[in-house]
């Protein structure tokens, strides 16, 4: 299952470094460009790229679709607490944590929460839409 | 600059010509990559990083999604157009056209001039900073004084995903 010895090994060695830099973007949304958008799908991309190389049997264990989907679900229910914890302060979506000084990771204030309950949605969105594409395929070919 | 983006601009519409006419699909397919990547280096020379990265690695996923699509199924292009639908095509191509001129015309008449935005954009970042204490402006507009939509967004993707786990899975049917 899976491809050659050197497209698993440059996959083996690209992931993680794809992974931290999607980290990266999501984390430093509000003060360097990209945010959750960009970061989720880097996130997203370097899991379909361990999955592309491996094969789908060996890296279910690990990461499987009801996983991602508790992920996804996990990221809006986030987003949503973060907006509604603005009603204690005032209103809805109300920015609470805000500071004045750039370049400090709270320095947008909410702005770096919400732009984490993006990364972990989309992230996870875009890898139960491509693992269920192949679970799909499997079930189909195996017939039943 | 203005040279390197006309010179991508001509890149892309001739990517485009080249995806509608010919017969095998594989370089088809092909010709669209390069809009989606010549789109990716105009996104980085109008400083849109932002943008870039997402369009690149959509482009890439996408590519490789169709390129496996065409692998599995068929090379050649099929579809053959009825003689008589060919003078229709004509006339609502030309009807188009010449629409789509009269609206970009009158909307590049309304536009500044290319590159006088600096100093509006600088003191739009001011402010932004100064109201969100954020210091990368597209994410405070997303995030902060647009929060309904992208809660809205949020929400439309978690719907789709659900719509595409409903129709592919076979493990909740009742059949």
């Amino acid at each position: 299952m899976g491809m050659t010895a050197i497209v698993k090994r440059i996959a083996m060695l690209m992931t993680p470094a794809t992974c931290l830099l999607g980290v990266y973007i999501i984390l430093h949304g509000h003060v360097t460009p990209g945010g959750g958008f960009a970061g989720g799908i880097l996130v997203a991309g370097s899991l379909i790229l361990l999955v592309l190389a491996f094969g789908i049997s060996s890296v279910k264990q690990e990461i499987n679709q009801n996983n991602a989907k508790i992920a996804l679900s996990l990221g809006l229910i986030l987003f949503w607490s973060v907006a509604f914890m603005g009603l204690f302060h005032g209103s809805f979506f109300q920015n609470y944590l805000k500071s004045h000084s750039a370049s400090h990771f709270l320095s947008g204030g909410n702005i770096a929460f919400y732009d984490i309950a993006i990364g972990i949605g989309v992230s996870a969105a875009l890898f139960t839409i491509f693992i269920s594409f192949l679970i799909a395929k499997k079930e189909s070919s195996t017939g039943s | 600059m203005m040279i390197v983006l006309i010179a991508l601009i001509v890149l892309m519409i001739l990517g485009a010509i080249v995806a509608l006419e010919s017969r095998d699909l594989l370089s088809a397919i092909i010709s669209l990559g390069i809009i989606g990547f010549a789109l990716t280096i105009i996104f980085l020379v109008l400083s849109a990083p932002d943008l870039a990265i997402v369009q690149i690695i959509i482009e890439t996923l996408t590519l490789i999604i169709l390129i496996a699509a065409v692998l599995k199924t068929t090379r050649a292009d099929t579809s053959e157009t009825v003689n008589a639908r060919v003078v229709m095509l004509w006339i609502s191509g030309i009807i188009f056209m010449g629409l789509f001129l009269l609206s970009a015309v009158r909307a590049f008449q309304s536009l500044p001039e290319f590159g006088a935005l600096g100093l509006r954009m600088a003191q739009a970042y001011l402010d932004g900073f100064r109201q969100t204490g954020a210091s990368n402006l597209v994410t405070a507009v997303i995030l902060d004084f647009r929060g309904y939509d992208t809660l809205g967004e949020a929400t439309v993707l978690f719907t789709s995903v659900a719509g595409v786990v409903t129709v592919l899975r076979k493990a909740g049917r009742k059949d």
